[in-house]
Formats: structure tokens, sequence, C-alpha cells
């Protein structure tokens, strides 16, 4: 029985726990769901923040399910990256899931609907951690079509008809997105033999083969995390749904597949890149900055707002692929590539948390003024401080105000862009912070604003503000323990290691 | 699993395998796929044309299969296509569900379109 509990089976309890609540919160009647799907939220929790603790100074673990070493079976592995995708889910996951429990339990008319929100729920999350541990290229599919499937229930749950078509929306990409992959998969299977990712890597050759599963590959992905052009799907879908499912959607779900994109570029891909490649993926995360920030500027509701602004957040995480993909020859100096990763993996959290937050505290405006649009929040200081400074602290890590994890982010992006002399990054990093201030400074100003009558607001659970706060807070603080996230980091070979290639378009060479 | 046959391409050409055959098809299948998901606006059209998307995915993985082909047929792309046809079939039975609640609802069965 204690060989069950060993730490080195900690990559299967992470994905294990969550999918036990998933199948029990199912089965068990409506109105136990809450309390036990909150249960399981804690459960699942505990082996993320021992993860965390356990690979402190970078090392990893590998775990070979049912004892079965690749390439027969399959193998979960944790490293640094992983751990700390996994220790963020699991934070945001738990502040949102107590959220919900408040949420669902005070606010929802229709308890045996609203309830159906804990089994997706814990199924999203044991999906995400599959995600973030599996080293097979298979299984990884697998966890896509999961987590997909579950966001989708998710997104759809209020039953509305505008979430309805928007949840479509979303399952037709995503279902486009993930076959793509599994096309470029099975290329890939077709050229190695192996499914195992370091297999793979070892295997594979560059050549035409590898760069036609590396683009379907790519962009069956880039669907799924958004990336412009192929964001379309993704301001209705995260606008429409309940304020606690938004949250997971742009603050986890995106994270995600931004992961695997990350890791199969780094590890399998290396041999088919060009430099063009990791400009081309740049050049569309730059015009993501961009035209979601106008986008978001735009808008007359205030969820809107935030979810054109997760278009443009997303945008600075593809800024990292120009900065690490180098031409051979320029990997001696390439101390910046450090700087890359981090300033990515700080977006990555800054945005999760700062996001989440956002999306929690406009739930609170919606329960309390009946709608989110922009004049409805006249005064807000006045009514509801509280959600105001969560909108405020929030607002200063997304633009990227000193001392937030937002600023940490973009300065680190920034230091690496000079360093590796890619100067044409600037201007959009720039701009875009701007842009990011435009739009948070017009909701502020509106908060801040007299109102010249006041509207009748109904009563809001002092739980719900305080968990969009403590993730605002979150999203500031994060900056504080950056030596030992990047201490996590080192664990991983590819941190702080450009992906070489020939600059004179040639074949890449490992 | 039978003895593939030799599919003849032309006198004096070079022969085609069954299973290079099937991925040319495969390739031809994905493709009609994703024109049709961009192209049609009617959801039961795009729910379609996303199952042919899938039959172009898992054709390439049968025809991969062929490593060995007088042999024995490598049967981990098998296993991979079971799996990925019982996901794409749940996926495809909930994007089905959708679009009926969808109708049922408002009366649209388009995206887009004025509700009928």
């Amino acid at each position: 029985m204690s060989a069950l509990f060993q730490s080195s089976n900690l990559p299967a309890w992470l994905v294990l726990v969550p999918v036990i609540g998933g199948v029990v919160t199912f089965l068990l009647p409506v109105r136990l769901r809450g309390g036990v799907g909150l249960l399981f939220a804690a459960l699942t929790t505990l082996p993320a923040l021992f993860a965390g603790w356990l690979l402190t100074g970078g090392t990893s673990m590998r775990h070979a399910l049912g004892g079965w070493e690749a390439p027969l079976g399959i193998a979960l592995e944790l490293d640094g990256l992983g751990a700390v995708f996994i220790l963020m889910t699991a934070v945001v996951g738990l502040i949102v899931s107590i959220y919900a429990r408040v949420y669902f339990s005070t606010v929802v008319p229709d308890p045996a609907r609203a309830s159906m929100f804990w089994p997706l729920w814990l199924l999203l999350w044991a999906g995400l951690n599959g995600m973030y541990l599996s080293e097979d290229l298979f299984n990884l599919y697998v966890v896509i079509e999961v987590v997909g499937i579950a966001a989708v229930g998710l997104a759809v749950l209020s039953g509305k008809t505008p979430a309805l078509v928007a949840g479509l929306r979303y399952l037709i990409a995503a279902i486009v997105g993930s076959m793509a992959y599994l096309m470029g998969v099975a290329l890939l299977f077709g050229a190695t033999g192996v499914l195992d990712i370091s297999m793979a890597a070892a295997a594979l050759d560059s050549g035409p083969t590898a760069r036609t599963a590396f683009a379907l590959i790519l962009l069956g992905l880039m669907v799924k995390t958004a990336l412009f052009p192929l964001h379309f799907w993704l301001p209705p879908a995260h606008s429409s749904a309940e304020p606690p499912v938004s949250a997971i959607l742009s603050a986890l779900v995106l994270k995600g597949t931004f992961y695997i994109i990350l890791r199969l570029w780094v590890e399998i891909f290396d041999v088919s890149l060009s430099f063009a490649a990791g400009q081309i993926v740049g050049a569309l995360g730059a015009t993501a900055v961009i035209w979601g920030s106008l986008q978001a500027l735009r808008q007359d509701r205030l969820k809107l707002v935030i979810a054109h602004s997760s278009v443009a957040q997303i945008g600075y995480l593809f800024l990292l692929f120009p900065l690490i993909t180098v031409p051979l020859g320029a990997s001696g100096e390439a101390e910046w590539a450090i700087f890359a990763w981090t300033g990515a993996i700080y977006q990555v959290l800054a945005h999760g948390f700062a996001k989440a937050a956002f999306f929690l505290a406009i739930g609170v405006v919606v329960i309390a003024f009946g709608n989110d649009r922009r004049e409805s929040i006249l005064n807000l200081v006045g009514r509801l401080p509280m959600v105001t400074f969560a909108i405020g602290l929030a607002g200063v890590s997304l633009i990227g105000l000193p001392p937030s994890g937002g600023f940490l982010a973009k300065w680190m992006l920034l230091k690496a862009v000079f360093a590796s002399g890619q100067w044409w990054w600037v201007p959009f990093i720039l701009v875009g912070s701007l842009l990011t201030a435009g739009y948070i400074f017009m909701i502020l100003r509106l908060a801040f604003a007299p109102a010249d009558k006041e509207v009748p607001m109904r009563k809001v659970p002092r739980g719900l503000q305080l968990c969009a706060l403590l993730l605002a807070i979150a999203a500031i603080v994060i900056a504080l323990p950056a030596e030992w996230i990047t201490g996590l980091l080192q664990g991983m070979s590819a941190f702080g290691d450009p992906v070489e290639l020939m600059s004179n378009g040639g074949e890449a060479v490992r | 699993m039978p003895i593939p046959q030799r599919v003849q391409t032309g006198k004096g050409a070079r022969v085609m395998e069954t299973h290079e055959l099937y991925g040319v098809v495969a390739v031809g299948l994905f493709c009609i796929g994703l024109a049709a998901v961009f192209l049609c606006r009617h959801l039961l059209k795009k729910i379609i044309a996303t199952k042919i998307i899938g039959a172009g995915a898992f054709l390439m993985l049968i025809s991969i299969a062929e490593r060995d082909a007088e042999i024995i047929a490598d049967p981990v792309p098998h296993a991979m296509v079971i799996t990925g046809i019982v996901v794409a079939v749940s996926a495809a039975a909930f994007a089905l569900a959708l679009a009926r609640q969808i109708r049922m609802k408002s009366g649209q069965s388009e995206f887009g379109g004025e509700p009928k």
C-alpha cells in the first residue's frame, strides 16, 4: 500500500486525483456535488504543491505508467517547466473553485445544470495536468481532446443561445485543431516509428516530412491557443460563459496548448526549424498584440474587452519563439535566451492570475448590476471597492507596470529583444503596453466617475469579491519568488538554450 | 490482413503500393474537409466537414502502418485509429447535440445567419 504513495508516483497522482474527482462528482446527487467538487479541487492542489517543493533546485522525475517503459508504454515526465504550469493551474484552479462553489450555490437559479460544472472542471484539470506531464505524442492528442471537449462543455453551461453558438464554434475549431495535430503526429510516427517525445526527437531527420508534420502540428495547436489570425472563436466563447468558466478558459486552457507548442518546438522540431519559422510565429504574435488590444479598446461590454485582451496577451507569449531560434554561430553569445524564457514564463503566470482575477471581478459586477455594459460600472469604487481594487491590481499587471509579474515578463522580453539584436519587436511590445493601458484606464475611469443616478444593486457575497482580489494580488506578488521559479526551470535542458540553426537557409544541425 | 495488391499506375511506370494510394487519398480527404469547414456555413455541413478531416487523419495513420508490408502491419497505428475514432465520435455527438439545441432554441441552423 505504501508503494502507492511513493514520490515517484507523483505524476500519476496529479492526473488521477482530478479524474477520480470528476467521476465521483458526476455520480453524486446534485446537492452534494459542490462540496465534494471543492474537496477534490483541494486534493488536486496538494500533489501540485508537493511537486513544486520536490523539484526545487531543478530536478525532474519520470514515471512509466503501469511499469511499462517506452516505446511500449506511455511515460509521464515532470520537470521544472511542467511544474511551473502545474502550480499555476493549481493555485488559479483552487481559488476559482472556491468562487464557483459560492457562485453556483447562491447566484445561479438552476442548480442541476450548474452542478455539472464540477465533473467537467475536474476532468478539464486532469487533462491540463496530463498536457504538462505527457511524454507521448498520441497521449497528448487524447488529453488535448479531453481538455477541448470539457472546455466546450463548460462554455455552454449556461444553456443560453449565444453561449451555445459560441460553444459550437469553439468545438469545431477545437476538432479541426486536434485533427491537424493528429495528422502531424501520423507523419512523425511514419518517419520515426515511435511516439515517445525524446525517442522521436532522436530518430527524426530534417526533411520535407519533418517540416510538414511540424507545420500541421503547429497550425493545429495555434488554433487551440487562439493565436492571431486563428483567434476568431475566442472572444464569443470566453465572453458568453459563466464567470468562473471564463476565468478557467482564458487563464488556464490557452496555456496548455502553448506549453505543448513550446515543448515540441525545443525538443522535437529543432531539426526542421529555420530562422524564418521563428520570425513568422513571432510576427503573428506581434500582430496579435496590436490587433487584440485595438479590438479590446473598441468593445462596449467589459467581458468582451477582457476576452479580446486575451488575444493580445497570448501574442506576447509567441515572441519567445523568434528569440530562442537563432542562426548558428550566434549561440556563443546567446545568454539572452534565459531572459526570453523567463519573460515568456512570467507572461504565462502574470496573464493567468491577472486574467482570472479580471473575469471573476467582472462576474461580481454582472451579479451586482445585471449586465457588464461599460456605463453600468459608474462609481464602482464607491459601491464595490474591493472589486475595483482587484480590477486595478490585475490591470497593473496586464499593462506591465512595476512591481507586478506582468512588468517582469515584459521587461525580460525587452531585455532579450535588445540583447539579441532583433530590435523590430520593440515597438510591438511597447505599443501593446500602451494600448493595454488604454483599455484598463478606460475601465478605471468609469469606475471612479460619479454616477448621475444610482442604479439599484444586488448584494454580492463577500467571498466572491475576496477570490477576485486574491488572484489580483497574486498577479502582483508573483514577481517576488523569481529566483525560485527560474531555479525550477533550470532543470529543463532546453532552458536558456537557443535552438541553433544555420543562417544560410540550409539544414539545421543539432 | 490480406497481402496488399499492387495498383498499376501506368505502363512502365513505378507501381504504386496500396498504402501509398491510401496516403494520397488521406491527404485529399483532409484538404476537402478543411476547405469545407471554412466554406460551409450550415452547422450540419461544418460538423460533417470535421468528420471528413478526421477520416483523412485516420486513413493516414492506417497507411503508415504498412512498414513491413509482406509480413505484418504495425499494430500501433491501428490502436491509435481505434482510440481516435472513439474520441472523434464523442466530439461529433457533442457537436450534433449543440447544433440541435441551437436550432431548437433559436431556429438558427447557420453561423451568423438570421433565425428562420
